[in-house]
């Protein structure tokens, strides 16, 4: 089933220099382990390639049912320098939030993810 | 001290200089709060104040925070209300005159004890620092500062909670700070009213993240919060954030009684990933936090309960923030409207970058964006085909002033001699501005001290 990330978490961003911050909170409690299993630090690099020039690093949350991200080299060299409209990282929130994830039938139902069509 | 059941109101009244006018006058008159907190300096906003500094030696600090105090002197003055504010930016004592003048006039003069920390500029010991072996290499590149020097134009160690203490302790009821961190505006109070030890790590650790938590203003109350957005009531008269803490490290952030805005589990677990690096190691001067040990729970209405926070012992640096002259910007745009807004924007870009090209012009980067379309989700988006309008923005940077400068003059040429159907051009020519770039570096803590000064 594909599930759209909007559908199931929101989310938070923000600069810390050249490297912008995504967190990312489930909507759910329920939902947090959909989140840990298939957003990945891969899928995640993947989602961004051609918009960030470095790496992704992830950490997770339980307790807040979230997880972090770091997009190295998003800013083009951080706020100041950054000709970007989104110079300090504020909405990179959203665009992680058009991800949209594969998860088995089942496993989606088990769980009440949304369906996005 | 003991008292287990004392709870001591820590309110927030700003989150940058240039947030809401309104905010520090509402938290004091809203309801009862003990400490009142203002944070004002975001990195960039260092070296605009030096660039002040330069121009008079009496300015350098956040203006607004004098008209801020002039709004809650009745609070202050008569009521008790202690404020914590690094308003002080590049020129701490600066500020403390202005503010004192400020009293004079509003009759308060006598009834300000101001104490004014020092020591985190290091501008003028940049020099003897580097001869003593302090490197102060870039924290992302690893190169020293030396390949940089000559650029630099503010250089400021953040600086722990301790001195904010030491100025309480001394009788202060307003602390007027630069570079401190923007948590230990909220942590130096509860350290001064609680007496907690500063290796009571888990306690250091619950005062930075209420610190964390209030530091972003109304961000954690229904600012800027993506959870139910279009459901959070009245944000007109939004509330900001007051965390009720007690001595025994919990805390719970609220906001006065009929204000607007919300704050909730979500509300409050937006600003906590906000600006995030690795959770577990949260660095402050004066202590290491773990985030992943932040238990939150519903407390009623608008309140929720933080617990169960635990921290370790800091590292033996401060991080540095040091601001340098890196060349110099300018952006412009131009809106291109339906039918195929985008294709005629994509035109103009490639018209102009083409004459930029003829000109000779040299820059270190050329961006173009496509606002309405591709500009803040890039191919995420989608293509912008049929978009109504697409704002085509373009932006330099380079070294050569001249060059930037002859960019300004090619971008409203386009609406008469570029693609068709163009508006948006009523400012006319971009200006240029110098960038400040920011080299973040340690410095070993031993090589910063800090003194206290009361004025009034």
């Amino acid at each position: 089933m594909h599930i759209r990330l909007l559908d199931i978490a929101h989310a938070r961003s923000g600069d810390k220099g050249d490297t912008a911050n995504v967190g990312v909170i489930a909507l759910k409690p329920e939902w947090y382990p959909t989140l840990v299993t298939y957003v990945t630090r891969d899928r995640v690099a993947q989602h961004f390639s051609g918009q960030i020039n470095g790496g992704v690093d992830r950490f997770e949350l339980p307790n807040l049912h979230a997880l972090n991200f770091l997009l190295h080299g998003a800013l083009d060299g951080g706020g100041t320098l950054s000709l970007k409209t989104d110079a300090q990282g504020k909405v990179y929130s959203t665009a992680l939030l058009r991800m949209v994830i594969d998860v088995p039938d089942a496993e989606a139902v088990a769980a009440g993810l949304p369906a996005f069509a | 001290m003991s008292d287990s059941s004392r709870v001591v109101r820590v309110a927030s009244g700003q989150g940058f200089w240039g947030d809401w006018l309104e905010a520090p006058r509402r938290q004091v008159e809203g309801g009862q709060v003990d400490y009142l907190m203002l944070d004002y300096l975001a990195e960039v906003t260092m070296s605009i104040l030096q660039k002040q500094k330069e121009r008079d030696p009496r300015m350098g600090y956040a203006r607004d925070f004098i008209g801020a105090m002039e709004s809650v002197f009745p609070a202050v003055a008569e009521r008790g209300v202690k404020v914590i504010a690094n308003a002080g930016g590049v020129n701490p004592v600066a500020c403390a005159e202005a503010l004192l003048d400020a009293a004079a006039k509003h009759g308060v003069r006598g009834k300000i004890r101001i104490g004014v920390v020092t020591g985190d500029d290091i501008l003028a010991r940049l020099d003897d620092l580097m001869a003593a072996g302090h490197e102060l290499k870039n924290m992302d590149t690893g190169e020293p500062l030396s390949t940089i020097r000559d650029r630099v134009m503010s250089a400021n160690a953040y600086i722990g909670s301790e001195p904010i203490v030491e100025a309480l302790a001394q009788g202060a009821n307003v602390v007027v700070i630069g570079r401190s961190t923007d948590t230990a505006l909220t942590m130096a109070p509860l350290r001064h009213e609680f007496g907690w030890a500063a290796d009571d790590w888990n306690k250091m650790a619950s005062g930075i993240i209420a610190g964390h938590i209030l530091e972003c203003g109304a961000q954690s109350s229904g600012g800027n919060c993506m959870h139910e957005w279009r459901t959070i009531p009245d944000m007109a008269n939004v509330g900001y954030p007051i965390a009720e803490a007690s001595e025994d490290g919990t805390f719970v952030i609220t906001k006065h009684a009929g204000t607007g805005g919300r704050v909730s589990v979500p509300s409050v677990s937006e600003q906590l990933v906000y600006e995030m690096g690795d959770p577990h190691a949260y660095i402050t001067p004066d202590v290491v936090a773990d985030f992943t040990s932040i238990q939150l729970a519903p407390d009623g209405e608008n309140r929720v309960r933080v617990h169960g926070i635990t921290g370790g012992p800091p590292t033996p640096f401060l991080k540095v923030s040091i601001a340098y002259r890196a060349g110099y910007k300018a952006v412009g745009s131009l809106v291109y409207s339906w039918p195929d807004a985008m294709e005629k924007a994509q035109m103009a870009d490639r018209i102009l970058r083409e004459r930029l090209d003829n000109l000779g012009l040299k820059f270190d980067q050329v961006l173009t964006e496509f606002v309405g379309a591709t500009s803040t989700h890039g191919a995420l988006a989608g293509d912008g085909h049929d978009a109504p309008e697409v704002m085509f923005r373009i932006g330099v940077r380079g070294e050569n002033r001249a060059d930037i400068e002859r960019f300004t003059r090619e971008i409203v040429p386009l609406v008469l001699n570029g693609p068709p159907s163009v508006t948006g051009f009523a400012g006319g020519r971009p200006k240029v501005e110098e960038i400040v770039a920011y080299w973040p570096a340690l410095l070993d803590k031993r090589a910063v001290s800090t003194a206290v000064t009361i004025m009034e």
